[in-house]
């Protein structure tokens, strides 16, 4: 396992002793889970209060709001829009994703704490969509986050997306979603990545 | 509204704040791309004296795809299914403005039959547009069902869209040439009913959000527009009506049959929060009043779509034209140029929250409580997937 | 509308008058005479009104046509405005003077097609792209294309066919058009 200053520029450089503190100063760990029986359990508690992070961060937004309404209802699901991303566990990447809002969604995911879900929304950040010539907007998604689930459409019906969250769901319970544990152990990979299309990388390496 | 005690304040000068930033008193927020209510990711460099801004800078750019780019990449016909998402809570004018510009440069003729069906659809998406906003406009003063249920009765119209066109948000209807399809049975009496479940609603909301004190104290005097500001800024539609300007691109340069439709131009004169409200609350039964009377006007026939040329080989003749129409927020433009080839030369979109969001927002949000700079926003009705494109 | 065309030709050097449709004329200006004319049909022809401001990348004769949209509320008509800049040194006088929004305009023009207009306020700053490196992506020599397929992994797999080609290919198969 290569030390973390070898891939991050630690935020804590050059700091006085009683500011380090607030800045990361080791590499992320993974999540390892727990207890058969307890880590079933919390499977099962994690998939029914699946929280979301309410950035609408593309066309996808347009479709998320009727889901809030009495027609579709998540909430009966246990999902809930939270505005801020340490409250919340789901990051629904709504659609395609220009360069300033990956720059946002990278700051975002890595500030939610694991273990953290990502469902992709549309065509777009599979393939790049019918963008995919484009010199704004990225073409897979999951070259710089993990995605656990995609859901394809332009724009998917409500009804998909209660289904993919059917799915991600499954996927808790099973205790195969593990995206976040992936980007942990691939951090240089993502991190290149990452830095090779956001030109002006002017926040913390990992915003923990 | 709240009258603060200046002496605190920073001096005005020409209209803008002296701001020293070393001086302490001052603290720079961003109000970021997710915001509560609004549709769309725009942010606002706020500087803040206490609880008051005095500086506002709009960063634009996070939906941001080169359309304009991407589309001298395609060819004419397959420039179309990539237009209508440059809006995306109001796709369908920019289909029709596309379809209409390549038609005059073109020279094709649509029939009687597609010129009605795309007002129908021009006015149902006008409709659904302001049941979205005005769940947005509720939502940034604090009533949030208000949002619950305008979002919902907008889904009973993106049925009626599904069954026309077969997308809920985006249809691709308008094409080249006319329209896709024609009325399916049976749609007329279902229209119908929805828009007596909208018309209940509504009744509902003006109880609701129009008498309701505590909107009427925060919206009342929130965001002035004077009458020099409107052509200093290019302010159009709601915003311009609400100052008393009565204009309105559906009467002034009528496009498709308006000018066989009666309705009037909606003005209030108050130029606030509120008054932009009601003008496009009431714009909401002009809307349901149109659609009526276009669904008696529709001629029934097989042709409602001309007889292009091949597509794929289809060059038109150079030229450049502008052709404009009247979306939720005011006058939305399409310029082509063509230059004898098969791709288009440049096609600009000229949206109206371009000016709004940008240099009117900045010039309005000097002396606006913080809390109020989210209703400020959304009473501008801005879109931000138009801005950039 | 043409005897407006005829007191503006008295005054001022426009050539290329264009009737698109009864209300919509566009004609050309010289770079020198643009703003003044403007100001003028602004404060005398009542064009209060600035739709838009763009420009147009014509490579192949190196030049950038900036066109001017005014439309006249008490007329409903528009005229619009076609200068030529050099494509090498493309600067502009600047008009936000007359008009508070042009500056956004200005701001995008710089951004996009690199045309200059100095004295505009804040027409440097990065209006849309963030951290931009390459030549402005809206001149005609960006092919956008080969960027987005070196710098955004594409994914393998996808296939593109050109619609000519392939329906060519499609229905005569044996080659004949």
């Amino acid at each position: 396992m290569p030390k973390i200053q070898d891939i991050l520029k630690l935020a804590n450089d050059g700091l006085p002793e009683h500011e380090r503190e607030y800045f990361c100063d080791a590499r992320p760990a993974p999540y390892r889970p727990l207890a058969k029986y307890v880590e079933k359990f919390m499977n099962w508690a994690r998939a029914n209060s699946l929280w979301l992070l309410g950035f609408g961060t593309g066309c996808g937004a347009i479709e998320l709001r009727p889901l809030m309404t009495a027609r579709y209802d998540m909430y009966r699901y246990g999902i809930a829009p939270r505005p801020t991303p340490r409250q919340s566990s789901v990051f629904i990447i709504g659609g395609y994703a220009s360069v300033k809002t990956t720059k946002r969604i990278i700051r975002s995911y890595e500030q939610m704490q694991a273990p953290k879900f990502v469902i992709a929304l549309g065509s777009c950040p599979i393939n790049g969509g019918m963008y995919w010539d484009s010199y704004n907007t990225i073409n897979r998604i999951d070259h710089y986050i993990p995605v656990d689930i995609y859901i394809a459409g332009c724009m998917p019906r409500p009804e998909s997306l209660i289904a993919g969250f059917e799915k991600l769901k499954q996927l808790i319970k099973d205790g195969k979603a593990d995206g976040a544990n992936q980007y942990i152990e691939n951090l240089e990979w993502y991190k290149a990545n990452q830095k090779k299309i956001i030109k002006d990388w002017n926040m913390p390496d990992y915003n923990w | 509204m709240f009258a603060p005690d200046r002496s605190k304040y920073p001096e005005m000068r020409d209209g803008k704040p002296v701001i020293e930033l070393d001086s302490q008193k001052y603290l720079k927020i961003w109000q970021g791309p997710q915001h509560p209510g609004v549709t769309g990711n725009m942010s606002l460099e706020l500087t803040l004296c206490g609880d008051e801004v005095v500086d506002c800078k709009t960063h634009v750019g996070y939906l941001h795809r080169g359309f304009e780019k991407l589309m001298e990449r395609r060819k004419f016909i397959q420039c179309f299914p990539i237009v209508c998402r440059i809006c995306v809570p109001e796709p369908d004018t920019n289909e029709y403005l596309y379809a209409a510009v390549v038609e005059e440069l073109a020279g094709i003729e649509i029939p009687e039959q597609a010129q009605w069906l795309r007002m129908l659809n021009l006015e149902m998406s006008r409709l659904t547009s302001f049941l979205m906003w005005i769940g947005g406009q509720a939502g940034a003063f604090g009533l949030g069902p208000i949002g619950q249920w305008s979002v919902t009765h907008r889904d009973y119209m993106l049925d009626l869209f599904e069954e026309l066109s077969g997308g809920r948000i985006y249809h691709m209807y308008m094409i080249p040439g006319g329209v896709r399809n024609k009325l399916p049975d049976g749609f007329a009496q279902r229209l119908e009913d929805t828009l007596q479940k909208v018309e209940k609603l509504l009744g509902e909301i003006e109880k609701v959000m129009f008498n309701n004190v505590v909107l009427k104290m925060r919206a009342v005097g929130l965001g002035l527009i004077t009458t020099d500001m409107i052509d200093r800024f290019g302010i159009v539609g709601p915003n311009a009506r609400a100052a008393g300007i009565a204009r309105d691109v559906r009467k002034d340069n009528p496009y498709l049959h308006y000018d066989q439709l009666d309705f009037e131009i909606v003005t209030e004169t108050a130029a606030d929060a509120y008054a932009r409200a009601r003008v496009r609350f009431r714009e909401m039964f002009q809307s349901i009043d149109l659609i009526r009377q276009i669904m008696k006007n529709i001629p029934d026939d097989d042709h409602y779509h001309t007889q292009l040329p091949n597509v794929l080989h289809w060059k038109i003749p150079a030229g450049e034209t502008y052709q404009r129409a009247e979306s939720t927020r005011g006058e939305y433009g399409y310029y082509l140029v063509t230059d004898g080839s098969g791709y288009p030369r440049r096609i600009y979109v000229r949206g109206p929250s371009y000016t709004h969001a940008v240099a009117l927002l900045e010039h309005m949000a000097v002396n606006t409580n913080i809390a109020d700079m989210a209703g400020l926003m959304v009473s501008l009705h801005t879109y931000p997937p138009e801005i950039e494109r | 509308m043409n005897n407006l065309i005829q007191r503006l030709q008295n005054r001022f050097p426009i050539s290329a008058v264009h009737q698109q449709r009864p209300d919509l004329a566009f004609c050309c200006v010289d770079t020198k005479q643009a703003v003044a004319l403007i100001t003028h049909l602004r404060d005398y022809e009542k064009f209060s009104h600035l739709v838009f401001l763009t420009a147009v990348d014509y490579i192949e004769q190196g030049f950038f046509q900036l066109t001017y949209l005014l439309h006249n509320y008490t007329r409903h008509c528009d005229l619009g405005l076609r200068v030529r800049l050099d494509r090498e040194q493309a600067t502009m006088e600047s008009i936000h003077h007359l008009w508070e929004q042009a500056a956004t305009y200005q701001r995008e023009l710089k951004e996009m097609f690199g045309i200059d207009f100095p004295g505009s306020p804040r027409v440097d700053e990065s209006f849309i792209l963030e951290g931009w490196d390459n030549i402005p992506p809206m001149r005609r020599d960006f092919d956008t294309k080969k960027y987005s397929e070196e710098t955004y992994f594409p994914r393998p797999g996808r296939q593109t066919n050109d619609p000519e080609n392939y329906m060519k290919a499609k229905l005569y198969p044996e080659g004949d058009a």
